[in-house]
């Protein structure tokens, strides 16, 4: 593991017209960590995702991922990630080795690497035996498998995991994790994810930022935010750090919609 | 290369497998095929014109061709609501490589689409003059493909709702259909009609398919070519410039 941080993020701000999605961001996150966004919906979590992937630029600040600055070298810093974004991002027409197979190519991934990488990753994630199935007869749960299997395909430095687990049933919430955590190992890759779920940011991640209104509001392991906070729960902390709790309820009518989308999409 | 194949490769594998698009799109051609071809035929031939369903059948086949590359404008923002476009935004290739990949795909579908009708008017009755022509004529089909699958790409890439593309349907696609001349001949048009069909790409493509199918072009088949090509550069430019400047 090496010094230098893995992803360097210096007073990064997002504005939308009038509204400042992020406001003055900065934090580091080291190589080989499972980091975790945690925050209420609207925070800034994908919009600071977005910008690391290259999807957005920011107003202000400045993004750096293996060393290379994100908005001047989109192309070299694409090479270095794999990323599941909130919405899926599969062609449901396809089956799921044609969607590996069409990621390994976009990615210029040699046919025997990719060969071999796909038939590795589909096994791992559960999802050999159903190949040459369409993905649109999947479940949930497997479109996310295949999408995390489909983002480390070329193994990247990092793979950035946006709200990985919303809209999944707490059996293949579980299971998710279970795999997240062994490939943080496996692979050796680098996880950013963002959540509003405290039990899960609290069991998986090394460390966690906890964003609120665009802002950082404290950046530690869970253990290092409870003792910062004095309280004996993420939970707690998180109240005490951000005089909110999350609930479901606060989630935006375009959450709510994601969330029914995705049911019916199953 | 590989990218821009992998992309297009897609787009037939979509098209061969929605069995049932291929058959529903066949439906708006047939209609006008059967009920305008065999409904207005005697008019037409008591205006001393000759046979409808000769005259028409290009203007189905190119009508076939625009819808169907036209969708795939649709398909665009299928892809974006339901993320595909993200997963290749986000790859280290150029968004022109990308772009031409899509739209290349959108075009070879149309052309599909097109020879499928050829097929389909064939056993309706139509004649082409001459067997040599056809590969000529496929030629002019394939520049219809890549200007409205462009400009498909322009649009899709411009708009972000479902619904408007609704809009261009209507206020686009269909009007490019009925000023083409595709169910009617352009000689002696009222001076705004006239003006209308001039502007409009699809006359020409329509005309060079007629002009090689049945030997009678309005404007010739050189000329026709020529449009085509022109407009075909500045859409695919056009298209290329909207699909670079997409945010997610």
């Amino acid at each position: 593991m090496s010094d230098r941080p893995i992803i360097r993020v210096q007073h990064v701000v997002k504005s939308f017209g009038k509204v400042t999605a992020v406001n003055d961001v900065s934090f580091d996150v080291r190589a080989g960590e499972l980091f975790a966004f945690l925050g209420p919906n609207g925070a800034g979590k994908t919009t600071t995702i977005k910008m690391l992937t290259t999807l957005l630029r920011p107003t202000t600040g400045s993004l750096e991922l293996d060393g290379l600055d994100v908005t001047t070298h989109p192309m070299d810093v694409r090479k270095r990630f794999g990323v599941v974004f909130q919405d899926p991002s599969l062609d449901s027409d396809l089956t799921a080795w044609e969607n590996m197979d069409i990621h390994g190519v976009l990615y210029h991934v040699p046919r025997q690497v990719r060969r071999e990488r796909c038939e590795v990753l589909l096994r791992m994630f559960e999802l050999w035996e159903r190949r040459d199935d369409l993905v649109k007869t999947f479940s949930g749960g497997m479109k996310r498998r295949l999408e995390i299997a489909r983002g480390l395909l070329h193994t990247p430095k990092v793979l950035f995991l946006d709200e990985p687990t919303l809209g999944l049933d707490p059996q293949s919430r579980n299971q998710m994790w279970t795999h997240v955590s062994s490939l943080n190992q496996t692979e050796r890759v680098t996880v950013f994810l963002t959540t509003h779920y405290m039990d899960e940011a609290d069991r998986v991640a090394d460390r966690i930022a906890v964003i609120d209104h665009g802002r950082i509001v404290a950046t530690g392991s869970s253990a290092e935010l409870k003792a910062q906070t004095g309280t004996d729960s993420l939970e707690a902390a998180f109240l005490a750090l951000t005089g909110t709790t999350i609930r479901d309820e606060s989630a935006t009518a375009a959450d709510q919609m994601r969330q029914v989308a995705r049911v019916w999409r199953r | 290369m590989a990218v821009i194949f992998v992309l297009w490769l897609r787009e037939i594998k979509k098209y061969l497998r929605s069995r049932v698009q291929i058959v529903a799109s066949l439906g708006g051609p047939l209609m006008y095929l059967g009920v305008l071809g065999f409904g207005l035929g005697p008019v037409f031939r008591r205006a001393g014109e000759g046979s409808y369903l000769q005259f028409m059948a290009p203007g189905v086949i190119g009508m076939a061709v625009l819808f169907t590359a036209m969708f795939s404008g649709i398909a665009m923002l299928w892809d974006r609501q339901f993320g595909f476009l993200k997963e290749t935004l986000v790859a280290p290739v150029p968004r022109l490589a990308i772009m031409i990949g899509r739209t290349l795909g959108g075009a070879t579908v149309a052309v599909l689409q097109g020879a499928l009708i050829f097929v389909v008017t064939l056993i309706a009755g139509f004649r082409p003059v001459s067997v040599l022509a056809v590969p000529l004529a496929f030629l002019v089909i394939v520049l219809i493909a890549v200007v409205f699958a462009a400009l498909a790409t322009a649009i899709g890439s411009t708009i972000k709702e479902m619904q408007g593309f609704q809009m261009v349907m209507n206020f686009l696609v269909m009007p490019i259909f009925f000023l083409s001349g595709a169910i009617y001949p352009l000689q002696g048009l009222p001076r705004v009609l006239a003006a209308l069909t001039r502007i409009d790409p699809l006359t020409y493509g329509v005309d060079g398919v007629r002009g090689l199918l049945i030997g009678s072009a309005y404007f010739g088949v050189g000329l026709d070519l020529a449009v085509l090509f022109g407009v075909g550069v500045l859409f695919v430019a056009a298209g290329a410039w909207r699909f670079s400047r997409i945010e997610a």
